[in-house]
């Protein structure tokens, strides 16, 4: 029986004398892949809602401009100072080999490929993971979500799927705003730290980039965005326990989205150089 | 909105039927084979103590749950098989007024009531004529521009009541819809169910735990001529013999009891009386 919204799983075990170790660890697996289970539904039905009617456009603006807008200040910020950090940590080691030249290579790599992505990933998922988590959580509990249910209305098509789309429209944006930013702190701390001229930096930086990395970064922040959104909107929408629950949850979604992330990333980092070989 | 009710003859069809309708969770059975019916354009009042399962049962009315086992027809369809993009569809036929109002917090009262017109795909130019004349019926149309933040209790519930009718459904389930009030606003409550009931003719199923909530909607009615709610005559005025409303009573996850209020108020039995107390 579904007793949340978007849950189609269940247990119903009658608790008449207490449980086995056995049993314990029996339960908690099946929870553990009913959870997968819910997860991966919800994730599909985010996307595949996209393909019929009706959709929620005002609610996926509101949401580009709460993800995308409302980022925008800490990812600007961040990549700034973490451009500037990759020089001074890359620079001195190149001064050793007299490869100063080198760092905006370097820098340049690193932040579309990797940091761009990872970074903004990681800063949306604490900013939006857990907004989405606090919010849809704080629907169910307050019966919102029910409300919305009885008056005909899909919750993972007007709640959720705008969530995704926005944040999966706006974090390849953010990315891109952050490896710009990072270069400009990095031209920064490369002019006054190692004394590179502005122009050579730029140009290093540009000219090393082919379009494999570009897509590297893409890619990346395309599959980070949906992972933060799907794991908050999947934390919202499975709260137990009222409000305690919501703080609960809201910690959970920052929690597995940026390990989610993480790990993903190596895997789509090992995926991205086996494409660029085969087909770039 | 909709005209005068003309109200049920006992041969009246039914409108919602459970069937041996069992749910449960994690600890333990909740309802363990419950079977009832609510004929149509009659009020059933749900009575029981908390955690006794009354929610559950106007939730899975509504179709938002799924028994364990057993069946549940409401309107003539079979809701505990239906899939849930049918019951999207379906679910536009009930109205539901959830315990505390459940109010979408972030919109106003004029979106929360016009919430179901739009998705409806109602013409813009009809929507707010619909949304003004739904809360001028629960006498807030003051409040259209207000969050529901701003609103008190009670009229959260009344602007609740207002966007369960706005689209004029047959079937209005009310969660607990006076719990946590003051007397008068309670009052307001019932005489607003009892408006609905009489005025547009809804089968109602209300789920509370004040017997009184209960006798007000059987020993009364709405005399829409005079604009104001009156005691039952008993001389067979067609609203007096028409509105007719029976009880309920959830002990244990059974039906404990289920007839007439004056079997209830009549009875001896000690856990019936602990309500008349």
């Amino acid at each position: 029986m579904a007793d949340t919204p978007l849950q189609v799983t269940g247990s119903h075990t009658k608790q008449e004398e207490a449980p086995s170790i056995v049993e314990v660890l029996e339960d908690a697996a099946k929870r553990g892949v009913a959870a997968v289970q819910d997860y991966s539904l919800l994730s599909f039905r985010s996307l595949a809602n996209l393909a019929t009617s009706p959709h929620y456009f005002q609610d996926t603006l509101d949401q580009m401009d709460d993800v995308g807008v409302g980022s925008l200040p800490i990812i600007l910020l961040s990549g700034f100072f973490i451009g500037g950090v990759m020089v001074l940590q890359t620079g001195a080691q190149f001064v050793r080999f007299g490869q100063t030249s080198l760092t905006g290579d370097v820098v340049s790599l690193a932040l579309v490929r990797e940091l761009g992505p990872a970074i903004t990933g990681l800063l949306t998922a604490g900013r939006c993971s857990s907004g989405m988590a606090s919010e849809l959580g704080s629907m169910l509990v307050t019966e919102q979500v029910d409300a919305m249910r009885a008056m005909g209305t899909d919750p993972s098509r007007k709640l959720v799927t705008p969530r995704v789309l926005a944040t999966m429209l706006m974090v390849p944006l953010l990315t891109a705003m952050m490896v710009f930013v990072g270069l400009l702190g990095g031209c920064v701390a490369s002019v006054f730290s190692l004394q590179l001229s502005a122009v050579e930096f730029w140009r290093r930086a540009v000219d090393i980039l082919e379009f494999p990395d570009l897509m590297q970064g893409f890619i990346k922040s395309l599959a980070f965005a949906f992972i933060l959104a799907t794991v908050g909107c999947y934390k919202g929408l499975t709260v137990r326990g009222g409000t305690q629950g919501v703080g609960r949850a809201t910690t959970q979604a920052v929690v597995i989205s940026s390990v989610l992330i993480i790990v993903a990333d190596l895997f789509l980092t090992k995926l991205s150089l086996y494409l660029s070989n085969k087909i770039f | 909105m909709g005209g005068h009710g003309s109200f049920p003859s006992w041969e009246a069809r039914s409108a919602i039927a459970f069937e041996d309708v069992r749910i449960g969770f994690d600890d333990g059975q909740i309802l363990r084979g419950v079977s009832f019916c609510v004929r149509e354009r009659e009020t059933v009042v749900l009575l029981g103590e908390t955690g006794t399962g009354k929610t559950l049962t106007l939730k899975m009315a509504a179709g938002l749950l799924r028994p364990d086992s057993g069946s549940i027809d409401v309107l003539g369809q079979k809701v505990s098989e239906m899939a849930e993009k049918d019951l999207l569809t379906f679910r536009r036929k009930i109205g539901f007024m959830f315990q505390e109002g459940a109010l979408f917090d972030s919109m106003t009262v004029a979106d929360n009531v016009a919430y179901r017109l739009h998705e409806d795909g109602v013409a813009q130019e009809e929507i707010e004529p619909r949304v003004r004349e739904a809360l001028r019926f629960v006498e807030l149309e003051h409040t259209i521009d207000q969050l529901p933040s701003e609103l008190s209790g009670g009229m959260r519930r009344r602007v609740s009541i207002a966007r369960a009718l706005v689209n004029r459904p047959p079937i209005v389930l009310y969660d607990s819809p006076t719990a946590g009030l003051d007397p008068v606003t309670s009052q307001t409550i019932i005489t607003l169910i009892l408006r609905l009931r009489d005025v547009y003719g809804v089968t109602a199923l209300l789920a509370t735990h004040r017997l009184q909530d209960g006798f007000a909607l059987a020993n009364f009615h709405f005399d829409a001529d005079a604009e104001r709610v009156v005691a039952n005559s008993g001389n067979g005025s067609s609203a007096a013999n028409a509105a007719h409303t029976r009880f309920l009573v959830y002990r244990e996850g059974e039906i404990y009891f289920e007839g007439e209020p004056e079997e209830i108020a009549n009875s001896k039995d000690p856990y019936l009386k602990r309500f008349l107390a």
